[in-house]
């Protein structure tokens, strides 16, 4: 199938021609009666496993299946930050990784994301917690990811709005990653699923998996919505919903179902051209390209499946916002939504291998999934192409829980909503 | 979401603090033998979707641990029981 590619003579010949004569980006094909791989999921996460298996490894018999449309999870629920400001040496390399995958995306998928590097600061208020970001940035920067320290008077400079003066909480400096950033989320599904289709996969929406058939100990193929669909090898990519999906496969999990809510207020001219995270209580907030600003906490911390909230985070949220950036409490807060999680038992991903032969999973990603889209993809690919995991997701696996060598960046333990 | 505590009546989240999954059982044995069982324990929950019985602790009020049976998508809270019941 040949693709229509973007490029500015594109935009002007539609453009004079009224946008009559744009073709849909990818096809909707029924399923064929097998493939090579079945990724179960089009999230993010598995269109760009898709994109990577046909693109890096040439494997192109594949199906992504999606329950609803794609793009309708967690890739158009979150706050499209994205950043790699990991401490610890099994997140590190991979959430640099997806940074520079993030920074050659629209090459290579021909797709305008919007990724904007306008950087992510954290800022911090007590010495205690500039020593900790000082060791943050001195790994980050170990990894080879950028992060600068800055004092209190060059975040004036980039945030002169935020409550330097808080009698409880003030700012006295922060952490800032100036390659850190916003893309827009939804294009992201959408430029893969363009690319994947673009070189012979098949995107299904509309298509639960309802069942895996497994004969002898290995995958035979998926029960889903449209009928038997037999598979080499499935990749299931579902966070959010891992345990329900993995239930039907007989697997148990180290990952508890909660929700994240985000807000985002009525527009306004620009006020904030980077992202912000509050140092002493769970707010983060950047300023989408609409004019509002988007904002998120904590977890709800309790399991869930109904993406939506309660209150108290609400209001926790709204004093995060308060203490850190006075001024918005003059917005009306426009919409709030929540989004579905895997939080995991110490609060890192999971990409490895299952029990079943040539069943996968890729899962567990908590609230920071957004920002693994590429890196997810890549490493995701690379263990079902060739059986091996990628270097940059080898502390990934199952086996770490039993082990011991957990991935914990909070040090908080086996509880979940502590993460 | 508010919780029927069987000593405070009913009370706002904001009062109690949330542990988890009720049903994993604390192994008995700590030999190497019962590892796996203690994986489990540690680590693994059946995350239904649906009913799902759960530890509350209600911190901001009379201290007690509760179990609460909660349907985890509609967050309907169908029974309030001491943790401590038969114990």
């Amino acid at each position: 199938m040949t693709i229509m590619r973007y490029s500015l003579a594109s935009l002007i010949t539609n453009a004079l021609t009224g946008n009559r004569n744009w073709k849909p980006v990818w096809r909707e094909p029924e399923p064929k009666s097998s493939y090579d791989v079945v990724i179960v999921g089009g999230g993010g996460h598995g269109l760009s496993t898709a994109h990577y298996l046909a693109k890096e490894h040439g494997i192109t018999n594949v199906a992504v299946i999606e329950k609803s449309y794609i793009g309708s999870g967690n890739v158009g629920r979150n706050t499209t930050i994205v950043r790699s400001n990991y401490l610890l040496p099994g997140n590190e390399p991979f959430y640099e990784w997806s940074m520079k995958l993030w920074e050659g995306l629209e090459q290579d998928i021909n797709y305008n994301a919007m990724v904007s590097q306008r950087g992510v600061l954290n800022v911090f208020h007590s010495d205690g917690q500039r020593d900790a970001f000082v060791r943050r940035g001195n790994a980050m920067r170990f990894y080879g990811a950028d992060a600068e320290l800055l004092d209190k008077e060059q975040v004036r400079a980039l945030v002169p709005f935020v409550d330097f003066d808080n009698a409880r909480f003030p700012v006295r400096g922060g952490l800032f990653q100036p390659r850190g950033g916003t893309v827009r989320h939804d294009a992201v599904a959408w430029g893969y699923a363009r690319s994947a289709d673009s070189r012979g996969v098949d995107i299904i929406q509309n298509c639960a998996a309802t069942g895996f058939r497994i004969e002898n100990g290995r995958i035979v193929g998926v029960e889903t919505e449209k009928g038997f669909i037999g598979a080499k090898k499935v990749a299931l990519c579902v966070a959010g919903s891992s345990s329900r999906v993995a239930q039907m496969a007989g697997l148990r999990l180290p990952i508890e179902a909660h929700v994240l809510q985000a807000f985002v207020t009525e527009g306004i001219k620009p006020l904030l051209d980077t992202v912000i995270t509050f140092g002493a209580g769970h707010f983060y907030c950047s300023q989408s390209d609409k004019g509002g600003l988007v904002f998120g906490g904590d977890i709800d911390g309790y399991n869930t499946y109904a993406q939506r909230g309660n209150l108290p985070v609400v209001e926790d949220v709204a004093e995060g916002g308060m203490a850190l950036i006075p001024a918005i409490g003059r917005l009306r807060i426009l919409r709030s939504w929540g989004g579905l999680l895997d939080m995991s038992m110490d609060g890192s991903p999971i990409i490895d291998k299952t029990p079943v032969d040539g069943l996968y999973f890729n899962g567990g990603w908590c609230y920071g999934g957004f920002k693994a889209t590429p890196a997810s993809g890549w490493c995701y690919a690379h263990l079902i192409a060739t059986g091996e995991p990628h270097p940059y997701a080898a502390a990934y696996r199952f086996d770490r829980f039993g082990s011991g060598r957990v991935i914990d960046e909070k040090g908080m333990g086996a509880q979940p909503n502590l993460h | 979401m508010r919780i029927n505590c069987p000593y405070c009546g009913a009370r706002c989240l904001e009062e109690f603090t949330y542990r988890g999954d009720a049903t994993v059982k604390r192994p008995e044995s700590i030999d190497e033998s019962a590892r796996d069982a203690w994986v489990d324990y540690v680590y693994l929950r059946d995350n239904p979707a649906g009913l799902h019985k759960e530890l509350w602790h209600h911190g901001a009020g009379c201290h007690s641990w509760l179990e609460v049976t909660r349907n985890t998508v509609t967050h309907e809270i169908v029974a309030v029981e001491l943790a401590a019941k038969g114990r």
